[in-house]
């Protein structure tokens, strides 16, 4: 269980959910990472310290770099944020069918 | 009912499609007039939208801000290009967290679909990272709720 912790505390921060997502993409640098994040490395490296110690990502030696990719529990996590975005809309996109139902006042007057 | 479609398409876009039983007018209305966008664009249970300010023309702008009462809150604006009442809205709009992020560009069509409509909204962000740190960020509702629950079970 304190590995479901460190990854649900790791998933806390929004700049290492927006980490993770642009790991989706593909295996990355810190130098890549820290690009569109307008962040500095070693501000990036602390983040993906914590994403490894959770467990969500995996690091690997290549020369002086260490390029990461997503570990397989965080891609189930990313497919689960696809999914709650779906849900979202569709609460929103239910009560509109209630807003439409009640919006055709014409209809109604005509038929009464 | 699985009536809702969300894919990602290229490097860029998301692509989201409805169907509606209402003709395009009103589900067109019902995105541009506030008093009607205020009773359901409101994301989770409990979420409301004290601010929906809009001027709905090209060149316009608008101006939404949603609270969950307890001091969570979310802002959008931005910017009408084209509206072609009532088959088209084309907008621009960025969140506030509190920076803006960058735009989000959004065509959505209203199509005669039977007597209902099919809308299609196709999102375009500026690069692959920006539309994947937005999947993300636009998660943030539903996964603080899940949160809650996960808290509540400890």
């Amino acid at each position: 269980m304190a590995r479901l912790d460190a990854a649900f505390s790791a998933l806390a921060d929004p700049t290492r959910r927006a980490i993770l997502a642009r790991l989706a993409l593909g295996e990355t640098t810190v130098m890549e990472l820290a690009e569109p994040f307008d962040m500095t490395q070693p501000a990036i490296s602390r983040h993906l310290k914590v994403l490894e110690g959770a467990g969500l990502i995996v690091r690997r030696i290549e020369g002086t770099k260490r390029p990461c990719r997503l570990a397989p529990s965080a891609i189930t996590e990313i497919d689960q944020w696809l999914g709650m975005l779906r849900q979202a809309l569709a609460t929103n996109y239910d009560r509109l069918d209630d807003v439409l139902a009640g919006m055709q006042p014409k209809k109604r007057k005509a038929k009464r | 009912m699985s009536k809702l479609t969300l894919k990602t398409e290229g490097d860029r876009h998301v692509v989201v499609t409805r169907r509606f039983a209402a003709p395009p007018e009103a589900v067109y209305r019902a995105h541009t007039e506030p008093k009607l966008i205020q009773r359901w664009m409101l994301g989770p249970d409990g979420w409301t939208m004290p601010v929906c300010i809009n001027d709905a023309r090209p060149g316009g702008t608008f101006r939404y801000e949603w609270t969950d009462g307890k001091g969570g809150g979310f802002q959008i604006t931005g910017e009408f290009l084209e509206l072609e009442p009532f088959s088209r809205i084309v907008h621009v709009e960025r969140m506030h967290l509190p920076d803006p992020t960058p735009e989000n560009h959004i065509e959505t069509r209203f199509d005669p679909d039977g007597s209902g409509t099919l809308m299609t909204m196709r999102m375009t962000l500026p690069d692959a990272a920006t539309r994947a740190a937005m999947l993300a960020t636009g998660m943030e509702h539903g996964m603080e709720a899940s949160y809650a629950r996960l808290e509540a079970m400890n």
